[in-house]
């Protein structure tokens, strides 16, 4: 199984969407009249957060394929999209307590429900990983896991729309139905920002799902080549160890 | 609460791409080390594969028959 196929095609358009999102934000998009410069950090933490969300979506509807078919390398996709998932929820979640320091004069604000419900999928999704190591068998392993996914993937926009019906004391809606009141330059310069950062997500999950399928080949073939050679057992590992 | 004037957001904005730029850095530092690992398997499987085929050739061609 090749995961790696066009990943120098999608890391080139990553490399330009990042970079010209960036160039738009500071050489093109105007400052926030209420907020004024400090309001650049929306085009950072709100992209990652909402890619960081997806990504745990599609950590569940992966979790659903394995499940339905048995095939491992969903699992392992599944897997990977939850990894880099956590790994941008932490940036949204820095990002997002920078400005919050910067705009309301402190680092986190515990009566607010958008910061809440986020910091609680984070930590959900942050047991996804011991739960994967505290269990032996592979095979349990990823059923587990998958089913894992699944009910923490549904949980996200369930809790997505239990924000959106609470009252905001502080943080400001983007995505509302009446399209957030944002001008037409803002607007662009987030939808690049947000393509360019969904782009590295799947630059990065085609990545690491390659370097793992790699070294998950590589050792199985080192065991099947060196077998009589008085290999260790496989050590626990929370990732997946074959497809 | 007013707007922050621009010597004031500044380093806060710095920050926060600094974090991001940070967290895509690291994060391919360590796929970088996980690579060198993989480089590493690869290596001992080609010297098992190299000792095998020694081990072959160093066999009489009649034993082998």
């Amino acid at each position: 199984m090749t995961f790696g196929r066009g990943l120098r095609p999608l890391s080139i358009a990553s490399a330009l969407l990042v970079c010209g999102a960036f160039a738009m934000v500071f050489f093109y998009a105007p400052n926030d009249a209420d907020q004024g410069f400090v309001q650049k950090i929306f085009y950072v933490h709100v992209p990652l957060a909402i890619v960081a969300l997806c990504g745990f979506v599609a950590g569940g509807i992966y979790g659903i394929l394995h499940l339905r078919s048995g095939e491992r390398s969903h699992d392992l996709r599944s897997y990977v999209a939850i990894h880099i998932s956590l790994i941008f929820a932490v940036g949204a979640l820095v990002t997002g307590s920078i400005w919050a320091r910067a705009s309301w004069g402190h680092w986190w604000v515990w009566d607010e429900p958008t910061l809440v419900s986020f910091l609680i999928v984070f930590l959900l999704y942050a047991c996804y990983q011991p739960l994967r190591f505290s269990i032996e068998d592979p095979e349990r392993q990823a059923r587990y896991a998958s089913v894992f996914a699944i009910v923490a993937g549904a949980f996200v926009p369930l809790n997505f729309m239990a924000v959106r019906l609470a009252e905001s004391l502080a943080h400001p809606r983007v995505l509302s139905t009446t399209g957030g009141a944002m001008p037409g330059d803002m607007r662009l310069t987030f939808l690049v920002s947000i393509a360019g950062m969904a782009c590295l997500f799947v630059t990065l999950w085609k990545y690491e799902l390659a370097a793992k399928s790699a070294s998950i080949q590589l050792r199985s073939l080192r065991r099947r080549l060196a077998g009589d050679e008085g290999l260790a057992p496989l050590q626990r590992s929370a990732a997946p160890q074959q497809l | 609460m007013p707007a922050l004037p621009l010597d004031d957001a500044g380093p806060y904005v710095a920050a926060a791409y600094l974090v991001f730029l940070a967290l895509i850095l690291i994060y391919v530092a360590i796929m970088a080390t996980k690579l060198g690992r993989v480089e590493k398997d690869i290596s001992e499987l080609a010297e098992i594969v190299e000792r095998r085929e020694r081990e072959r050739e160093a066999v009489p061609e009649e034993e082998r028959v």
